[in-house]
């Protein structure tokens, strides 16, 4: 039987490597895709915690966590798309004309 | 015996795969190795001996969220952004943050007290099935937050087509 805690410290690599992706790329699909890599880390340490604790409420937040993921992946990549037809780049630092 | 190695294996192709995703140049590249790590984050749910939620991370992620990023990345023109660096200048500040993170809740796992056990037992969830359990919980207990649920999927349908359709010139 695998121990909790490789479980929480397999979530928390994936959830490290995310916020490194988010934070130091700049092409906005690759920063969308570490916020999944993120959500992702999260669901792994609910679904295992959930397992461990004998209790299927950590699962039922998982379930929620990806609605609201399939939810944010189709209004961001609208906005990607809308972007894109304004600005024709990808590149986030390219996008500076809203700071007011 | 053999669990434990299944983890590891598991566990080390997660850890690649996600350095993966987020070095690669081209976002193509990036979109189909996390095609490949979301199928083995639904093994390991199945390790979990939570099946449904495994196919679920097969439908709904691997064939819907990646099908719809697969599907951004080929209507835009990649072929400048190949031409940039692919970080940032200060992305030392990043990894300083993340290995940060990663350390210190790391040392915080150490201190973790697991709660009395709850009602369902794997012996339970066996005998009842997954899915059946999960189902029977989900429209119970959770009916509200799953009404809100379906609420938040309305507004991003409606939201991505006012967003993304073309505006008519009147």
């Amino acid at each position: 039987m695998v121990p909790l805690s490789w479980y929480m410290m397999l979530s928390i690599a994936v959830f490290a490597i995310g916020v490194f992706g988010f934070l130091s790329r700049r092409n906005i699909i690759i920063m969308f895709m570490s916020i999944e890599l993120m959500l992702n880390a999260v669901n792994i340490n609910l679904i295992s915690l959930s397992h461990y604790l004998q209790d299927l409420r950590g699962q039922i937040l998982a379930f929620f966590v990806i609605a609201v993921a399939a939810a944010e992946a189709a209004i961001g990549l609208a906005i990607v798309i809308a972007l894109f037809r304004n600005k024709a780049t990808a590149h986030v630092d390219e996008v500076k004309e809203m700071q007011g | 015996m053999i669990q434990p190695l299944l983890f590891g294996y598991f566990a080390f192709a997660i850890v690649v795969l996600s350095l993966l995703v987020i070095t690669r140049k081209n976002p193509v590249h990036s979109v189909l190795w996390m095609l490949l790590l979301f199928f083995h984050i639904a093994s390991i749910y199945l390790f979990l001996n939570a099946e449904f939620m495994a196919a679920i991370q097969v439908i709904v992620y691997a064939g819907g969220i990646l099908v719809l990023f697969l599907f951004v990345v080929l209507l835009m023109n990649i072929r400048q952004e190949l031409l940039i660096n692919k970080f940032i200048g200060a992305w030392p500040t990043g990894l300083t943050f993340a290995v940060g993170l990663l350390v210190v809740v790391i040392m915080s796992i150490r201190s973790f007290i697991a709660a009395p056990p709850g009602n369902y037992s794997i012996d339970l969830i066996k005998q009842e099935t997954h899915t059946k359990a999960l189902g029977k919980l989900l429209y119970t207990e959770f009916l509200y937050p799953f009404e809100i649920a379906s609420l938040i999927l309305l507004v991003a349908i409606v939201g991505a087509i006012v967003l993304a359709k073309r505006r008519l010139k009147s």
